[in-house]
């Protein structure tokens, strides 16, 4: 007879601690959701007051809050769906060259010479039809998006049976090839045809203003503010986004898929769709802030796809705290901010004594990360489900749980 | 057994028909699987009448839990067929099992233990709930009623089950509660046949009595057959229509609990050939 459950100490419970009330429970959400829409709204004309001279920190501003709609969409394969993803700059990558393709001159042949514009100003200062394709901006986000997402599927797709280290060894695989593919698609795309994609690693620029139907064409970098709110709109779309799906039908699959993918496929979770969603939404988002920051930056370079983007928007996540949405806003703001404006201020003092902090941020980011990982290691506000797997060790019935872990690697996961 | 709709007497709700077809609810034939060189299960047949309670029993590696892996999708058997009220599922996914009526529990519990008892269920529920992303987003009210029908009906389930604390985590519900919760997760999906791979290890006596009137109320109210496996004789031979016992991968013996009880080779199997 087996019975070594009987024997398995019951899971103790975690320590009785009085039941702290959340801050967040005082107001209803929709109180607090007008708070923050407040917030936003007045942030720049408080930055107005508080700083001389806001512009560097409304530019840093705008490209924290494009990384943090990076992060929430890395956190929907990351933190919801438990897929370690180092490749998210491919995403990065595509969105920025749809925002490139469909919002420049770069295509100045289509048309006959004469180029295609839709819902955007034709013609030039001097009263010439512009070359090349030309998309409202709201056009090309959502085509950057759903162009994507189907790059997400697509890189998604072979890795389904994948997990882990192997998993994350060819997310990162795919991080390195996109901006490659992109930097030699000069002559042709994977050798077929002869149109210039890329321009290599000049890049392509200038990348058309942001223009709004009754606003008109922004006129950045000497006004950010419509720039500001722009992408503030953005990310608060991503969040609502995120939120209704994490409490839908398909986060709880997610979930299952995280906790128990054996499981989850036992009671009816379809694991590549559900796996697929989490790689296509997830790369919507990149898609989405990657069209935004081409356009922002008047260029899309390859320099700008490295490997090292797709750490930085991870350790926004992991910092943050995986699978909380308000942690990885947190995450992506205090990394992004840091590296933004932070170091080049920090700068300014260390600059007489001769020494540039800029040249040794990595090593800043590593102590720090370090750091974080020792002393708290689910993130500043870690998600409840994260935090219990991480404590549950503590709680004593870490021994119920071994042989489990043996059993799930016998177990085959099939695809079809 | 009546024909159509069922409307099940605890949720009043419609149950996922269940077509009185003939034949048994579920047909293995031949089923063999070998990992390497170890024939786990060899050439076993078998069948679960409609609306029958039917067990497999059989010594610690016999080869019961692969043969419900093969079942279940979890394994592709080697050879073998598996056919669930007319459908064809051999080497079929485990999600597409679930969803053709086949669900099962585990005999090392497998809860997603981070969600509460309620969001068990309702991931049990996942495959029969129809929403879109697109209406996950905006929300629509078909949305908001399914996921609000999902919590009721989850709620219901746990209540069957005897489940009295629906919004604990899983990871935090004693042993026996667990071994309930897999129980109406599996339920969830309205399953014609339930799998429980010993539901009733490291319960007590009266837990066990507990479980047995439930397959016996599941039988009888929503016509839901449970397919068995167990170690607890006393559970076996008070619910079960049918026994098989598997030894070393090989079906030994079948037949009523009471031939199954007087054969010999069954009595050798568990006690040794000196008994």
């Amino acid at each position: 007879m087996t019975t070594p459950a009987a024997a398995a100490p019951a899971p103790i419970a975690p320590k009785a601690k009085a039941p702290r009330r959340r801050i967040s429970g005082y107001l209803p959400n929709w109180v607090w959701a007008l708070l923050w829409v407040g917030f936003a709204i007045a942030f720049p004309y408080i930055l107005d007051q508080i700083l001389g001279d806001p512009g560097s920190f409304l530019d840093a501003t705008i490209q924290t809050l494009a990384y943090i709609i990076m992060a929430l969409g890395l956190n929907i394969v990351v933190g919801f769906a438990g897929l370690l993803d180092l490749g998210y700059v491919a995403f990065y990558a595509i969105g920025a060259f749809v925002a490139g393709w469909f919002a420049s001159q770069q295509f100045s042949s289509v048309n006959g010479g004469k180029g295609i514009h839709i819902f955007v100003d034709a013609l030039n200062n001097f009263g010439h039809s512009i070359p090349g394709i030309h998309l409202n901006f709201v056009m090309v986000l959502i085509l950057a998006a759903i162009i994507t997402a189907m790059f997400g599927v697509i890189l998604g797709a072979p890795t389904l049976r994948l997990r882990g280290d192997y998993l994350a060894v060819v997310t990162l695989a795919f991080g390195e090839i996109v901006p490659r593919v992109f930097e030699n698609s000069t002559s042709g795309i994977f050798g077929i045809g002869s149109t210039n994609f890329s321009n290599g690693r000049q890049g392509i620029t200038p990348i058309d203003k942001i223009q709004l139907p009754f606003i008109g064409k922004f006129n950045y970098p000497l006004e950010l503010k419509p720039v500001y709110y722009v992408v503030v709109a953005m990310v608060f779309l991503t969040i609502f986004i995120n939120i209704r799906l994490r409490d839908s039908r398909l986060g709880r699959a997610w979930i299952a898929v995280r906790e128990d993918e054996v499981a989850a496929s036992a009671m009816g979770v379809n694991l590549v769709q559900t796996k697929l969603f989490a790689y296509a939404i997830g790369a919507a988002f990149g898609g989405f802030a990657g069209a935004f920051l081409g356009t922002y930056n008047n260029t899309v370079n390859v320099d700008q796809f490295e490997f090292g983007f797709s750490v930085f928007v991870l350790c926004m996540v992991v910092i943050g705290g995986m699978g909380n949405i308000w942690g990885v806003i947190l995450g992506a703001i205090a990394l992004s901010m840091m590296n933004r404006y932070g170091l080049p201020q920090l700068n300014k003092f260390s600059q007489p004594i001769g020494f540039d902090v800029t040249s040794v941020n990595f090593g800043i980011f590593g102590f720090f990360l370090l750091f974080m990982m020792i002393m708290r290691p689910e993130g500043f506000l870690p998600n409840a489900r994260r935090k219990l797997e991480f404590h549950e060790a503590e709680l004593g019935d870490v021994t119920d749980n071994e042989p489990l872990l043996e059993e799930q690697a016998l177990y085959e996961v099939r695809e079809k | 057994m009546s024909d159509g709709v069922f409307t099940s007497l605890e949720t009043g709700l419609p149950d996922a028909p269940h077509p009185s077809g003939t034949g048994p609810i579920l047909q293995a034939t031949g089923i063999s699987k070998v990992f390497g060189g170890l024939i786990a299960v060899n050439d076993v047949s078998f069948s679960v009448p409609r609306n029958a309670i039917v067990s497999i029993i059989g010594p610690n590696g016999a080869g019961k839990t692969t043969f419900f892996n093969c079942m279940t999708g979890l394994y592709k058997p080697t050879t073998g067929t598996v056919v669930l009220d007319g459908q064809d599922i051999t080497g079929k996914r485990p999600d597409v099992v679930t969803v053709a009526g086949m669900s099962r529990t585990f005999q090392n519990i497998k809860l997603f233990r981070t969600m509460s008892a309620v969001e068990n269920v309702q991931v049990g529920m996942h495959c029969r709930m129809r929403s879109r992303v697109a209406g996950m987003i905006i929300r629509t009210p078909f949305v908001r009623r399914e996921e609000k029908e999902s919590v009721r009906r989850s709620r219901e389930l746990l209540s069957l089950v005897g489940l009295s604390r629906p919004d604990e985590l899983a990871m935090n519900l004693p042993y026996g509660d667990q071994r309930r919760l897999e129980i109406a997760r599996a339920l969830a999906s309205d399953p014609k046949i339930l799998l429980l791979d010993e539901p009733t290890a490291g319960m007590n006596p009266q837990e066990s009595a507990e479980l047995t009137a439930l397959m016996q109320r599941l039988r009888s109210e929503q016509q839901i057959s449970v397919l068995l496996i167990e170690h607890d004789m006393k559970v076996i031979m008070n619910v079960s229509d049918h026994i098989t016992v598997l030894e070393s991968g090989s079906k030994i013996a079948e037949g009523l609990p009471a031939e199954v009880r007087a054969n010999p080779r069954v009595v050798e199997a568990y006690l040794g050939s000196q008994a």
